[in-house]
């Protein structure tokens, strides 16, 4: 009955993106906001962003909706909408304030993974994109599980160049895997630093290993894209501001604009070949 | 009666080192601490309770170490210049350094009270304890299983943004 209530609210979402990594701090939440607001720009296209990081949820913050609160409505809990159609849901809009801990143990927070799906009022949707915590326990295998009574286009990877980051995404991969998750492809971010003064290129955080490409060709993985480092990124995320609006011209605007339109195509051609199909 | 000695019996003081947010350096910290504390000749082991992402064995160049066991348990791999830093992580437990660690809670609140009460850590002046992102499973467990103990504190890391 209970997978018969998901696949009923989820049934009007056509398209379903999960954003991993494995690691911490690589932009899996900077990514997700972007895809959102870039996915969002046609105004034709409903989006939905579901943070499910419930013990750091970055969401908030980056969309700019700080403070902002859940409203109960007869149909369920209304998303936060950021514009018309971009709608947001996070843990953190339930939180009396910004600083205050969420210290739950694994089924409590899954337990509130299975809310967000079943009673969030999503309406229709062309492209739900869920935003996830580093690593492969609970908040991963739930929301897997889960979203099974409706189905997802894919995982789209989050790392760093350094082999630290690699390390914990190929297990990521391992997990995508082992659930059956399709692999949409991995994104490097940080992935080099030019200098607005001097125009030269820095590796601050140096592929020793050969990156996010080298991982890619072994574990035969599409490599979506390459986003420099860019100080604008992180303030407009203190802002909660649009990267893609802020900065238009960045180098890491046009990888980002580059990876959001593959990750489309992936999707759409995912979806004519299931109807092919049907 | 005879009075057990635990494996943290010779430990004298324990750190913790968290954060809440992925990515900032917790490991990196972690690692850098042990080996200036070494440095100054102090006795040293480091705690690597970040099941899902275990940094610390790369870090100290040991990812390809395995674990023995000796009668009071487990033996850390022991790393560093002159070897005497004293490690445990999860790392050293799997099959395949890719292999993912798909652990609900529960299974690994019980590998973390292992590894409090089961490495033979011997005499040790600093216990330093790394910590995965969050405020979840990991931690409640790690506090829970060293409360007894003599926990010096916790050293959070961040970054500026």
């Amino acid at each position: 009955a209970e997978a018969a209530e998901l696949r009923a609210r989820l049934r009007a979402v056509r398209h379903t993106v999960l954003v991993l990594s494995g690691k911490g701090g690589v932009g899996k939440s900077t990514f997700s906001a972007l895809l959102a607001h870039g996915l969002a720009a046609d105004e034709s296209k409903q989006v939905a962003l579901l943070d499910i990081d419930i013990c750091g949820p970055s969401i908030p913050k980056i969309m700019g909706l700080e403070g902002e609160q859940v409203h109960q409505s007869g149909s369920g809990w209304s998303p936060v909408y950021v514009e018309e159609n971009l709608g947001v849901m996070s843990v953190g809009f339930l939180l009396s304030s910004p600083d205050d801990a969420v210290i739950w143990r694994g089924p409590k927070k899954n337990g509130l993974i299975k809310q967000f799906l079943r009673d969030v009022d999503w309406g229709e949707v062309d492209y739900l994109i869920v935003d996830t915590p580093p690593g492969t326990s609970d908040e991963h295998l739930s929301i897997v599980q889960y979203l099974s009574a409706t189905h997802i286009d894919g995982a789209v990877i989050i790392t760093t160049p350094q082999e630290v980051s690699l390390q914990d995404v190929r297990k990521e991969i391992n997990f995508c895997r082992k659930v059956k998750l399709p692999i949409i492809g991995v994104v490097e971010n940080m992935s080099g630093f030019v200098c607005p003064k001097c125009k030269n290129e820095s590796q601050i955080f140096p592929p020793t290993t050969g990156g996010a490409e080298k991982m890619c060709q072994n574990l035969n993985v599409s490599l979506l894209g390459k986003v420099p480092l860019d100080p604008q990124i992180g303030k407009s995320c203190d802002r909660g501001q649009s990267f893609l609006a802020e900065a238009p011209e960045s180098p890491a605007t046009l990888s980002y604009r580059n990876i959001i339109q593959r990750i489309q195509e992936y999707c759409e051609q995912h979806h004519f070949q299931e109807e092919k199909i049907m | 009666v005879f009075a057990e000695r635990t494996n943290l019996a010779g430990v004298r003081h324990i750190l913790l080192v968290l954060s809440g947010k992925g990515g900032v350096g917790k490991s990196t910290i972690s690692t850098e601490l042990a080996l200036a504390l070494r440095s100054a000749g102090k006795r040293v082991g480091i705690l690597d309770v970040d099941l899902c992402g275990p940094s610390i064995p790369r870090m100290l160049r040991v990812q390809d170490s395995a674990v023995h066991q000796c009668d009071s348990g487990w033996v850390p791999v022991f790393v560093g210049q002159d070897k005497a830093i004293a490690l445990m992580s999860i790392g050293f437990l799997l099959e395949r350094l890719d292999d993912a660690v798909v652990w609900r809670g529960p299974k690994k609140n019980a590998l973390i009270k292992q590894f409090v009460t089961d490495v033979a850590w011997g005499d040790l002046d600093f216990l330093i304890v790394d910590t995965p992102p969050g405020t979840s499973d990991e931690h409640i467990s790690i506090v829970e299983a060293l409360r007894p103990y003599q926990l010096l504190g916790a050293i959070l890391v961040t970054t500026p943004q």
